[in-house]
């Protein structure tokens, strides 16, 4: 029933899923994380189809927990059971708690981190960009009529522009989405 | 009570409330760690948070920091990363159990009318919710018209080029390192 590519057979390996976490964790310099999770996941190694991606993703943002630490806990149970959830989480937290670590001992000990303000800003919104792409490109495949463009629009106002909380918003539009993606009896397609 | 039992037991209930994200949780865990247990004071919090969102990696990393401040003074560096350790591990595992049985359980619904449902109407509400958090992340940026065209011209770029996005990403770095933006 679902389409876009389906996921390979053969079994991925602990060391690839955690090697494809931590790649995608330390690409995401600046933001953008969510960006390089879709690039990695769908378009590169195709273990996941677009739509599962964008549904998985809005389900990881309602479940408690950080957003892309539960997406790999999400992708690690489908790949490889209980081992690969293990394996996802610390391939994507290992080297950026490292990291952060290394900066709070930084920060402690000289009670600043040395600039790197500036990069961070510029990178910052080649980050954003990365994100705007992903919405343009997703938005290609899935906002294919009036009803995905309205349900669309009304999830950015809502959330971005009137900054309404996402569980307000997912209250709104969740029912109207799942009624118009509702499956539906052959007979009643033509209507719908 | 050890100050690891205390980062072990803060971060792991903040773990499960944390609903919409890390950031849901931070004024709880700002009034814990501040004026509760004085691990770190009012500018060290600010200061570790904005350090903390510019790492790459999931938005979380600022509870590694908090563990890091709170393990100093117990056993120097070595207890910092002990605690920093602990703390992460702590915000992470509970949330990933959790999220790990809700898995399995729609790995087994493939065929269920919810899941189709699910997939196919989540798309485009996502794709809104996405471009929300682009704007929100702008913002809070604090970009001015020179970034927003820097962010407008890296857009047109990813969508219609090949190159790698992170030399892009890298070259918007050395822009930002001159001031240019």
């Amino acid at each position: 029933m679902s389409e876009g590519p389906l996921p390979p057979t053969e079994r991925v390996s602990l060391a690839t899923l955690a090697l494809t976490f931590n790649h995608i964790a330390l690409a995401s310099f600046g933001g953008g994380l969510s960006a390089w999770s879709r690039e990695i996941l769908v378009v590169e190694k195709k273990w996941m189809g677009e739509n599962e991606f964008l549904s998985a993703m809005t389900m990881c943002r309602i479940l408690p927990g950080a957003n892309q630490v539960n997406m790999a806990v999400f992708v690690g149970t489908k790949m490889r059971g209980l081992p690969g959830v293990v394996a996802s989480v610390v391939g994507l937290c290992f080297m950026p708690l490292a990291i952060v670590l290394f900066m709070a001992w930084l920060y402690f000990q000289f009670k600043e981190v040395p600039a790197v303000k500036g990069v961070l800003h510029g990178a910052s919104a080649a980050a954003v960009a990365l994100t705007v792409a992903m919405v343009i490109k997703t938005g290609q495949k899935c906002l294919t009529g009036v009803i995905p463009v309205a349900l669309f629009g009304l999830a950015f106002v809502l959330n971005g522009v009137l900054r309404w909380p996402l569980l307000g918003v997912l209250g709104i539009v969740a029912p109207l989405a799942l009624i118009w993606a509702w499956p539906r009896g052959s007979k009643e397609e033509a209507a719908a | 009570m050890s100050t690891y039992l205390q980062l072990v037991v803060l971060f792991g209930s903040l773990s499960l409330m944390s609903i919409g994200g890390g950031n849901a949780v931070l004024p709880e865990m700002h009034l814990r760690a501040v004026n509760q247990d004085h691990w770190v004071n009012n500018g060290q919090f600010a200061d570790l948070f904005s350090i903390s969102q510019t790492a790459p990696g999931p938005s979380i990393l600022i509870v590694g920091m908090i563990g890091y401040a709170a393990g100093l003074p117990v056993g120097g560096v070595a207890g910092g990363i002990l605690g920093g350790v602990i703390a992460t591990a702590a915000m992470v595992i509970p949330a990933a159990s959790l999220v790990y049985g809700i898995t399995l359980f729609w790995q087994k619904a493939e065929q269920s009318k919810w899941r189709i449902a699910v997939e196919k109407g989540f798309a485009p509400l996502t794709v809104g919710l996405i471009l929300a958090s682009s704007l929100v992340m702008s913002r809070s940026a604090d970009h001015d018209w020179k970034a927003y065209a820097l962010t407008a011209v890296c857009t047109l770029i990813f969508v219609r080029s090949k190159i790698n996005p992170l030399f892009i990403v890298a070259i918007a770095g050395v822009i930002g390192y001159f001031g240019i933006v």
